[in-house]
């Protein structure tokens, strides 16, 4: 378990350099500079001394393989740079709005597992039956569905014409202003937990150790808490590890919708001004993420299923 | 082949899309864009404008028509790109695997490690917002799953007789790979195609919603939810009719896209997570 473990945890290195690379590549090959986009309003050209100035301070006149270097040495004290707007470091930036991200993702994660995974559960016990039916259309709807539509109605329908719930913002942290923006975000996790987890039990219900365990005598709910709900999990783990890329990239538009002041918004924000060292600092801060997210999964999944690490 | 009910659903909804797409500028009772009457916004939904007026006295009911034309471009456009680039760079690495197949795996694996939206939002800032961008962008984010099918698809074909009988009669490897191999997993690149397209007219409204996508006026799904939300107090139906067209379109892609999985290996009913 520990050789697998390390082995895990030092595949991750070079995938991030390799993601550090790219990010690089994908914002130097831009044609003409960032500072001129920067100050250009659309309506008059932008101020050549201004260009010049902006130019000079982030070193962006600088030879391309010279400007690598800087990016890589600093990249490895941590530093991602400074923003071309604020002139803040781009590690506190993204240090502030870290919490909030952390616990809007979280919230909607729990939400998806906490409703999803016990109706594909139940569902798969009675195919057939009308909770089976409504469970199915409904995961199919919700994996079609525009999140940030269903946020947008949500919105309507609960704050603004019921006021049960605040519209939107980050209100010193309440749970009330958490809930909309996560069910919104938990939405297309829930869907796909909901169906994965139906599929998954039915394979297992079919499965010879089931048989065996029915004919040996053990009572309907032993077999269902001991072999099934164990064998399932392996499957409902993966989910929720994989849908975690898509609950990262969602959490962008939700937060941008409910004004939720997390990472996402702070790239929403960044990219339409064209702030490149904020963008490309919180791209590659949510990629780390995600790859944790992942090798945790990985381990998670070994540890359930001994016959992973075998390999 | 058998096609059950989700299919023929997938399928109606879908041609629903394309025939809105295609006969809009006659169907279509005003202009997208120049039929704006400060007089008349905001209007409830009637018999003049089915699906009411947006703030600025559009109707609701035509820009969704015209909308539907960016969809399916945003749509085919970009999964065309991605089944090119994903069944070339995974049937190349299958079929002479060593360095090459080493590479374009690490690569696969990196792509798969950055959420597709994210990756196509790093693209759009540095290409700006527009239509040509948004196809690169999405063009260029989800060929992973696809080049994986083809890598794994073009591995198992390579051991088939009729592959080994054209090596043996000396053909090159790029005619075997594109008159024997190609022909024969066109079936599930056509699925991940057309479940991409759902993905893809998703990620489209998403960007163009953050107003990084298709700019106003220019009527896509998504930019009139972004016109909708300010006014959603006034003018609810300009924010349910477009969430409604997405997700109906989406829909039908997903439900054709299943359907044809299932019709064509009803074994192996692989999940895309």
């Amino acid at each position: 378990m520990f050789r697998f473990t390390l082995r895990r945890i030092l595949q991750v290195v070079p995938t991030i350099v390799v993601v550090a690379l790219l990010i690089f590549v994908i914002f130097s090959v831009v044609p003409g500079t960032f500072a001129a986009s920067l100050f250009a309003d659309g309506k008059r050209a932008a101020d050549p001394q201004m260009i010049a100035r902006l130019n000079e301070e982030f070193g962006l006149n600088k030879p391309l393989m010279e400007r690598f270097v800087t990016y890589v040495t600093d990249l490895a004290r941590f530093d991602l740079g400074t923003s071309f707007r604020t002139r803040q470091p781009v590690v506190d930036l993204i240090n502030d709005r870290m919490g909030a991200s952390l616990q809007l993702a979280v919230a909607a994660m729990a939400f998806a597992i906490v409703v999803g995974v016990p109706l594909g559960f139940l569902a798969a016990l009675r195919p057939g039956s009308i909770l089976d039916t409504v469970t199915m259309i409904g995961a199919v709807s919700g994996l079609s569905m525009p999140q940030f539509w269903l946020g947008l109605l949500m919105m309507y329908l609960f704050a603004l014409q019921l006021n049960w719930l605040p519209s939107f913002g980050y209100g010193d942290g309440s749970l009330r202003n958490l809930i909309l923006p996560a069910v919104t975000l938990g939405v297309t996790p829930l869907a796909l937990l909901a169906r994965t987890t139906r599929a998954g039990v039915l394979d297992v219900l079919n499965a010879d150790f089931i048989r065996t365990a029915h004919s040996k005598g053990m009572s309907e709910a032993k077999v269902v808490r001991w072999h099934v709900a164990r064998n399932s999990l392996v499957l409902i783990v993966t989910t929720v590890g994989l849908q975690f890329g898509s609950l990262i990239g969602q959490a962008v538009v939700i937060e941008k919708l409910f004004a939720w002041p997390g990472i996402g918004s702070l790239l929403v924000d960044s990219v339409a001004i064209r702030d490149i060292p904020v963008v490309q600092g919180t791209i590659l801060v949510i990629v780390l993420w995600f790859l944790i997210i992942n090798t945790a999964v990985d381990l998670v999944y070994a540890a359930i299923d001994p016959r992973i690490k075998q390999e | 082949m058998r096609l059950g009910f989700n299919f023929w659903l997938g399928a109606t909804l879908t041609a629903l899309v394309i025939l809105a797409g295609i006969l809009a500028q006659w169907i279509a009772p005003f202009d997208p864009v120049l039929d704006a009457d400060l007089m008349s916004s905001e209007l409830p939904p009637d018999a003049t404008f089915w699906f009411g007026t947006d703030g600025q006295g559009r109707d609701v009911y035509t820009r969704i028509l015209y909308g539907a034309q960016i969809s399916l471009t945003v749509g085919i456009v970009s999964q065309v790109i991605n089944s090119i680039i994903g069944v070339t760079l995974g049937m190349t690495a299958g079929y002479w695997g060593g360095w090459w197949d080493d590479l374009v795996n690490g690569l696969t694996n990196v792509m798969l490690a950055i959420p597709s939206l994210i990756f196509a939002l790093a693209v759009m800032a540095v290409l700006g917002p527009g239509l040509p961008s948004l196809l690169i962008a999405l063009g260029l984010t989800n060929w992973s799953w696809t080049c994986r099918i083809a890598r794994s698809s073009t591995l198992s074909l390579k051991s088939q007789g009729y592959v080994q009988a054209a090596q043996t009669l000396g053909y090159g490897d790029l005619r075997i790979m594109f008159t024997q191999v190609l022909p024969n997993m066109m079936g599930p690149i056509l699925v991940m195609a057309t479940l991409g397209m759902g993905s893809a007219v998703l990620s489209e409204a998403a960007l163009s919603f953050l107003g990084l996508g298709i700019q106003p006026p220019f009527p896509s799904w998504g930019s009139m939810l972004t016109d909708a939300r300010q006014l959603i107090q006034l003018a609810p139906w300009a924010a349910l009719f477009p969430g409604l067209a997405i997700f109906l379109s989406v829909l039908g892609f997903n439900l054709l896209g299943d359907g044809l999985r299932d019709s064509l290996d009803p074994h192996m009913r692989t999940r895309k997570p």
